[in-house]
């Protein structure tokens, strides 16, 4: 069988002997070929892998501790920066760049014994919904090839429902995890902002990326986010964590989950209604008190980030001027055009369009009629939020409107592509944790449930969710 | 104040103000753990990712800065913000890797204040508008003759404090007294180590004339001034430009100038092909600065002693205030001067080591010990001026105790008065005319006695003791 059991587990067995690091990391590969069709993968790292593997093995045989994660394989998004292979973001731009340091959350894994196989596809700098805007190929959705896998860490996403790995790591900075996670049926945690370092990720929106993990079950990504979460030095706008995130009790009983009246308007699709509406049922009969409430204010939440969004990705971008990393227009006259032509060149039509929205809205004169008002309605959204939580303990609703759509069908239309984070950038906005987990089908493509917990609330958010993972 | 009158029909007012970076003396880069002191670095040696600009690179607030921008504050008599923010200025430029600076845009670290400067004999007061941290960008270089320039990123991310003063500066003169107060209030406050030479303070200025009282003209920006001497040369030559333009007609173009040190002129810089939006935008990756009431008055507390204080301290030595300047812009010769004073508690011992270490710099050299029984030497009368400076310039080439070097050398007074005496009996015995002289009230005989006593003491007699002596003898 290709399935992987749990990462305590198999952390466990490679701990005692059983299992092998290197079989564990051959096992690996050896899925990624097979299932190369999908094209989750960017770049492999079996090189470093492979050597990480023998050593470890080399420090068990010596009677060392590895650590929680020993010898277990993972996936990065390639926006991280890893050591023993490149980093491209998908983009153009990046073609051929070898990073010279690691992002911190690489060194928090491995520092745990895991092992990082290979960088997966995104939405070029993770702007996308759908892996569409990769500048390298598109990643197929693991339940119908004909679909996409969701975005941006549609490779990550991926490639934990295809066996690759079992777990993955992803950016979410409008939707980008808790996205995929439901368009493939994966367990995809964004955790408050802050409370995962951004050091080594290729920014995208600086004040709403945040790191997290995509697994196959709730157990799993609490481990992963127990490891990964907390104050670095090296990124001033992490917070301080919670002692644990390892779930240790029921998280729905005696709870109060609120249904975000907002996000079950006209637009919801009927079948993602249906499977919703059951969850809601599962969720009441596990002993949770369920209430509706609104937050007026959360449909702005999409039209606010695609303004401070671009105008952070405008800025953000700027170091990718063709001089000193990644690609660089040879043939030109001078400095002037050696920018425009590597800038041409380096970036895709999305990017592009993001830089020119973000160029304009914090050019002088349009700064307060757009930047300035979006600041205010994301104050808005989060005053809403924390006013909602003095008496809920959890928010629920869909992750997406839809289930997975297929490739080609909303390139197009970047309004049409937009409009797939309606639901899950007002968790970016605000800063609480969200999450999507698994809640059933409709003609055959998984249906994520939203959780939205108050801000730091990621860990009572986890155990709500491995509550309901564990209802029939 | 008397305003600079340009050799013009009219009369043209000018207005000035000023703009000051300062480096910080930090041990490390604004946002990056990584060496500040540039000066003699290889280039591109002293950077690391942050610097350089990498893909997920993230500034780190240095919290030294911080505390110097405080104190800086404080000396600035200006008001530290309990809150302030970094926000991002676009641009694009090969030494600015990033593609954006990081600095303080609405809401600076320190508000207000002011610089006092005085020019002559009267006191001003210069106001600060604000005072803000901000990055520094790397250093371009264009080989003569060459198809490539060449960028150092070394000074990329160095702290400076960019001091904004308010258009309250009105001659030449004032603006050259401007930035000399600015640099030594900087230094004093330890802010920085004020190193004009490798630019550690710059200075923009910002000019125009105006013939209508309380009316603006239009300014031009002299970029980038590292010398109190090129500030009042830039500014002169602007006054006189920009006054001679609106003399003919003539339009004084907005523009951004840099100083020719060699021509004594201002030039206009590569004109901007538009005028430049620098997007200004929240810096996401900082959180805003919180200061704690607790945090800035420990940083008032610290603070040294500033040259106000100090100017007021040394005016009991009621010497030249130029003198007084002179030792400020030396801050190694001060430090010794107010050790003398701190141990000695003698305004005498104190003026007089000032005097000597001006003479004579080298002279720090010497233990603060050996330089005080030097003054008291002179005071007993063991000494006299000119032999304690035999006797300093032969301490500083050898370790040995003063007195055994003026005894040595053989340069003790005589200041035992019966000695004395016995030699002023002879010399008036010898003199019969002189005395008649002295005592038809001819001053200048004493002179001439005193002179004689001098010879026949083989130059060491006691100056003092020896005319006190020879007005006792003839009883006038």
């Amino acid at each position: 069988m290709d399935e992987w059991p749990k990462i305590s587990d198999i952390a466990n067995r490679v701990q005692s002997g059983e299992l092998k690091p290197i079989d564990l990391v051959k096992k690996s590969i050896g899925i990624i070929d097979q299932k190369a069709e999908y094209r989750a993968v960017i770049s492999s790292m079996e090189e470093r892998a492979m050597h990480r593997a023998t050593e470890i093995e080399n420090r068990i045989g010596r009677g060392g501790n590895i650590g929680r994660l020993a010898g277990v394989p993972f996936i990065a998004k390639d926006n991280f920066l890893t050591l023993g292979g490149e980093t491209t973001a998908a983009s153009n731009i990046l073609r051929g760049f070898r990073a010279p340091y690691q992002a911190t959350v690489i060194e928090r894994l491995e520092a745990e014994g895991a092992i990082c196989i290979a960088k997966s596809n995104l939405d070029a700098f993770a702007h996308g919904s759908s892996t569409e805007n990769s500048d390298w190929f598109t990643t197929k959705n693991p339940h119908d090839k004909s679909r996409v896998p969701g975005g941006s860490s549609g490779g990550s996403a991926a490639a934990v429902i295809l066996n690759m790995v079992p777990f993955a790591l992803g950016t979410d900075t409008g939707g980008s995890i808790r996205l995929p996670a439901s368009f493939v049926g994966a367990v995809g945690v964004k955790p408050t902002y802050g409370l995962v370092s951004r050091s080594g990720v290729v920014a995208m929106a600086s004040s709403t990326d945040v790191v997290g993990p995509l697994t196959t079950n709730v157990e799993d990504a609490s481990l992963i986010l127990d490891i990964i979460a907390g104050k670095d030095s090296m990124d001033s706008t992490t917070i301080e964590r919670e002692e644990s995130y390892l779930n240790t009790g029921d998280g729905l009983r005696g709870k109060r989950v609120g249904i975000i009246s907002e996000y079950l308007n006209d637009g919801l699709d009927s079948g993602v209604r249906s499977v919703i509406d059951k969850a809601i049922d599962k969720i009441k009969s596990a002993g949770a008190t369920i209430s509706r409430v609104s937050l007026p204010n959360l449909p702005l939440s999409l039209a606010s980030y695609y303004i401070i969004c671009p105008a952070e990705v405008s800025s953000n971008l700027s170091r990718y001027d063709g001089q000193r990393f990644g690609y660089s227009h040879r043939d030109s006259n001078d400095l002037a055009e050696s920018y425009e032509l590597s800038r041409e060149k380096g970036f895709g039509a999305e990017a592009k369009r993001r830089i020119m929205i973000g160029t304009y809205v914090l050019s002088s004169g349009y700064y307060d009629a757009y930047y300035k008002k979006a600041q205010l309605v994301r104050t808005k959204i989060i005053n809403e939020f924390s006013e909602v939580f003095k008496n809920q303990d959890l928010l629920i609703g869909p992750t997406s409107p839809t289930v997975a759509f297929k490739i080609g069908d909303r390139v197009k239309d970047p309004l049409k592509m937009y409009l797939a984070d309606m639901m899950t950038v007002g968790a970016n906005m605000s800063g609480n944790p969200a999450m999507s987990i698994p809640a059933g089908n409709s003609n055959g493509l998984p249906v994520g449930l939203q959780l939205i917990g108050p801000m730091r609330g990621d860990r009572q958010m986890l155990a709500a969710a491995q509550s309901f993972e564990g209802l029939e | 104040m008397t305003p600079n009158v340009p050799a013009t029909k009219t009369t043209y007012l000018p207005t000035i103000g000023i703009e000051c970076h300062v480096q910080l003396n930090t041990k490390t880069k604004l946002f990056a753990a990584v060496g500040n002191d540039a000066r003699g670095a290889s280039p591109n040696t002293l950077i690391s990712h942050i610097c350089v600009g990498m893909p997920g690179a993230l500034p780190v607030l240095n919290e030294k800065a911080v505390e110097l921008a405080v104190g800086a504050a404080f000396a600035l008599n200006s008001q530290p913000q309990a809150f302030s923010k970094f926000d991002r200025k676009h641009y694009f430029y090969p030494d600015l890797p990033k593609g954006y600076q990081i600095t303080q845009y609405d809401q600076p670290i320190a508000k207000g204040g002011y610089v006092e400067i005085e020019i002559e004999g009267e006191k001003k007061k210069v106001g600060i508008t604000r005072v803000h941290l901000e990055e520094d960008a790397g250093k371009t270089t264009h080989p003569e003759g060459m198809d490539f320039s060449l960028i150092d990123l070394n000074r990329a991310g160095t702290p400076l404090l960019e001091i904004v003063s308010e258009p309250e500066i009105y001659s030449p003169a004032e603006a050259k007294a401007y930035a000399r107060e600015l640099w030594l209030v900087m230094k004093y406050a330890q802010v920085t180590d004020g190193d004009l030479y490798h630019g550690h303070v710059r200075f923009d200025v910002n000019i125009s004339v105006s013939d209508k009282p309380g009316m603006l003209g239009t300014r031009t920006e002299i970029k980038n001034l590292n010398s109190f001497r090129s500030v009042a040369g830039a500014v002169e030559y602007e006054i006189k430009r920009q006054a001679e333009l609106l003399e003919k007609n003539e339009v004084i173009v907005q523009e951004t100038r840099g100083w020719d040190e060699v021509k004594q002129k201002t030039t206009p810089q590569r004109q901007k092909e538009e005028a430049h939006d620098y997007r200004y935008m929240p810096e996401p990756d900082i959180p805003p600065l919180k200061l704690s009431a607790s945090f800035i008055s420990k940083v008032k507390e610290g603070l040294p002693e500033l040259p106000s204080s100090i100017r007021e301290s040394l005016s009991e030595l009621q010497v030249d205030p130029k003198v007084i300047e002179d030792i400020l812009d030396r801050e190694e010769l001060l430090d010794r001067v107010l050790e003398v004073k701190r141990i000695t508690k003698s305004t005498e011992h104190t003026r007089r080591v000032l005097f000597q270490l001006l003479d004579d710099p080298d002279s720090l050299s010497i233990h603060v010990k050996d330089q005080i029984k030097v003054l008291e030497m002179i005071s007993i009368g063991e000494l006299s001026s000119t032999a304690a400076k035999a006797v300093l310039k032969e301490r500083i080439k050898i370790e040995e105790d003063p007195r055994l070097i003026a005894e040595r050398m053989n340069l003790l007074q005589i200041s035992n008065e019966s000695e004395l005496e016995i030699m002023v009996r002879e010399v008036l015995a010898d003199n019969p005319t002189a005395v008649a002289d002295v005592k038809k009230g001819e001053a200048k005989a004493v002179g001439f006695l005193v002179g004689q006593v001098m010879k026949k003491a083989q130059g060491k007699a006691n100056p003092e003791i020896t005319k006190r002596l020879i007005k006792k003898q003839l009883d006038v």
